[in-house]
């Protein structure tokens, strides 16, 4: 339980660190401090706060939260390699450390290169990989996940049908936001925030009359939301429709769902307010819960698949209703993964 | 500490870029221009219609500017009086062939005072050494954004650090900018001759020791954009012009 909720710490710092990090690129501050690892010079956690001024407040801020957040992952990788039973789990523990280690090398050559589009985009995108697996171990370490979501310890185990198409409905869900969060960061990178002015139009029409690179971007970020925000409907409805009962679904597709709305409503007051940098790293902070959410929906959808992780030599008693042809044999494949 | 910050800074110098390339042949020690018969260009540059009235530049973001009583307006458009535009970069654009200059061996000072670059804008030659001062009692970081020469990112992080930098090709305008304080902008004309002038408060330029022949003066503005206007000159002749922008 301990775990869980250290792991559950580093999620959410890995958030609060997204959000540092929009903060830094929505006030321009990405060049503030021109030396990396120093801070002008000041070995990093030495530097005097007071001059922690302007631009250097956002930029420092940043550095100083992701070294604490690396901090917290080598704990955490340290932590799954001395207590947690499952090697796959350690090796997702010793992935989220080299992806920590890489995202610090990639944010401090994107300060000495000059802020390279290409370099700036992929430490956005590995950053967004970073908070997907420091979730996904949460996810896997959490009490429930564990007991296959029987909440009822008491009574006898509840069975758990294997829902393909939620898997799929939710996995394509899940990537698609990804992709779209990749897209947002291109924008946001080459600057194309503003390429299109107004909201919900564009230059007033549904297609913009006029195209380059830029308006192309943008245009595709706001495709892209309409995409993600039908995928999320469907997978929503998919788990109140069909499995209204499963707690450990309908919570996340609520929250989802919701979380969706306030980052469509974030998006166009980016647009609508030149882009305030307080509602623009907002934006950026809430596509990471967007996509963590859809992440959290989409494990527990594929529970039913794994074996019964971290307590399978404890805890034998398990049992998976397949109404599917050939699941049973999948069933003992995953039973001998664990 | 001081000797730590001192160390680092001075890697972080050696990595700055920035530094010449040219592979061109050394520059000539002598003018090519025969003084006797040279002639000079002169002029003034005007804004037309309703000034806009300047803004003032907020510097809450770091106390040490405003501690500093650091007041500032925004330096973009700057109209004096009977319209009188300063900080215009003129210039000859076109016309000197291939005639090549000693390199003034003076380097041109950017001081960072009262959290503001000064000069806003200044001129400065291939290879000819910039100074670059802070002379304000908080950090600053020099970003120049050029097009043509290397880019460049140094930290200042003391009061009283300058370094040198020099350009290696013709560029006009080479941005600068502070990451910090987000207001501080300067702007370096980079080219191979010494035939420039930034307009001062009453508007006027002088571009002196031209030899006789025909030009392509271009008048340069950070936010009226550029003009350009063909001059021939004599043996000896002065000849004025005028650049009008408006808004």
């Amino acid at each position: 339980m301990l775990l869980h909720l250290f792991a559950l710490l580093v999620a959410a710092s890995t958030a609060l660190l997204i959000f540092a990090g929009g903060l830094v690129t929505s006030t321009g501050s990405g060049l503030s401090v021109p030396d990396w690892p120093t801070t002008y010079g000041w070995f990093m956690l030495t530097f005097p706060l007071e001059k922690m001024v302007g631009g250097i407040f956002y930029e420092h801020s940043h550095r100083l939260i992701a070294t604490g957040v690396g901090a917290l992952i080598v704990v955490l990788a340290i932590w799954l390699w001395k207590a947690e039973p499952r090697a796959w789990l350690r090796r997702m523990g010793y992935v989220a450390l080299a992806a920590v280690v890489t995202q610090g090398i990639l944010g401090g050559i994107t300060v000495l290169w000059f802020l390279p589009d290409a370099i700036s985009i992929a430490h956005a995108g590995l950053a967004q990989l970073v908070f997907c697996l420091t979730v996904s171990i949460a996810v896997f370490t959490s009490p429930g996940w564990r007991n296959a979501y029987n909440t009822d310890r008491t009574g006898p185990r509840r069975s758990m049908s294997d829902d393909p198409t939620l898997g799929a409905v939710a996995a394509v869900t899940t990537a698609t936001i990804y992709l779209q969060i990749i897209v947002g960061a291109t924008m946001r990178h080459t600057g194309a925030g503003l390429a299109i002015p107004d909201f919900p139009w564009a230059f007033g029409q549904l297609i913009p009359p006029v195209w380059n690179a830029p308006i192309a971007i943008h245009f595709a970020h706001r495709v892209g939301a309409i995409i993600v925000t039908a995928l999320v409907l469907a997978t929503v409805g998919h788990v109140l429709y069909h499995h209204r009962s499963r707690t450990e679904l309908r919570r996340p597709s609520w929250l989802l769902a919701a979380l969706v709305a306030i980052q469509i409503t974030l998006g166009a007051l980016t647009v609508l307010t030149g882009k305030h940098y307080i509602i623009n790293s907002l934006h950026v902070v809430t596509g990471a819960l967007v996509l963590g959410t859809s992440l959290v929906l989409t494990l527990r959808a594929f529970r039913p698949r794994f074996a019964d992780a971290g307590s399978a030599t404890r805890n034998p008693a398990y049992v998976l209703d397949v109404g599917r042809a050939g699941s049973a044999k999948r069933t003992r494949q995953n039973e001998a993964r664990a | 500490m001081r000797r730590g910050v001192a160390l680092a800074f001075v890697f972080v110098s050696a990595c700055g870029g920035g530094g010449p390339e040219s592979s061109a042949p050394p520059a000539p020690t002598v003018s090519p221009v025969n003084a006797e018969t040279a002639g000079n260009i002169a002029g003034r540059t005007t804004f037309e219609g309703t000034a806009p009235r300047p803004g003032i530049v907020r510097m809450d973001a770091d106390p040490n500017c405003v501690q500093a009583g650091a007041t500032s307006t925004d330096e973009t458009v700057v109209v004096g009086d009977a319209g009188a535009l300063q900080n215009v970069f003129v210039y000859v654009k076109d016309g000197l062939g291939d005639l090549r200059f000693p390199i003034p061996p003076a380097p041109v000072i950017l001081d960072q005072k009262g959290c503001n670059y000064v000069p806003h804008v200044l001129g400065v030659q291939v290879g000819q050494n910039v100074e670059i001062v802070n002379s304000d009692p908080t950090l600053h970081n020099v970003h120049a954004v050029p097009k043509a020469n290397q880019e460049f990112n140094m930290g200042q992080p003391l009061p009283g650090i300058k370094f040198t930098r020099q350009f290696s090709t013709r560029e006009v305008m080479v941005p600068f900018k502070c990451d910090v304080h987000p207001w501080m902008q300067a702007y370096i004309g980079v080219l191979d001759h010494p035939y420039f002038a930034v307009t001062g408060a009453d508007g006027s330029f002088s571009l002196k020791g031209l030899p006789p022949g025909t030009y392509t003066i271009e008048a340069w503005h950070e936010k009226l954009g550029t003009q350009t206007q063909s001059v021939t000159i004599g043996e000896k002749e002065s000849k004025d012009i005028a650049f009008s922008f408006k808004a």
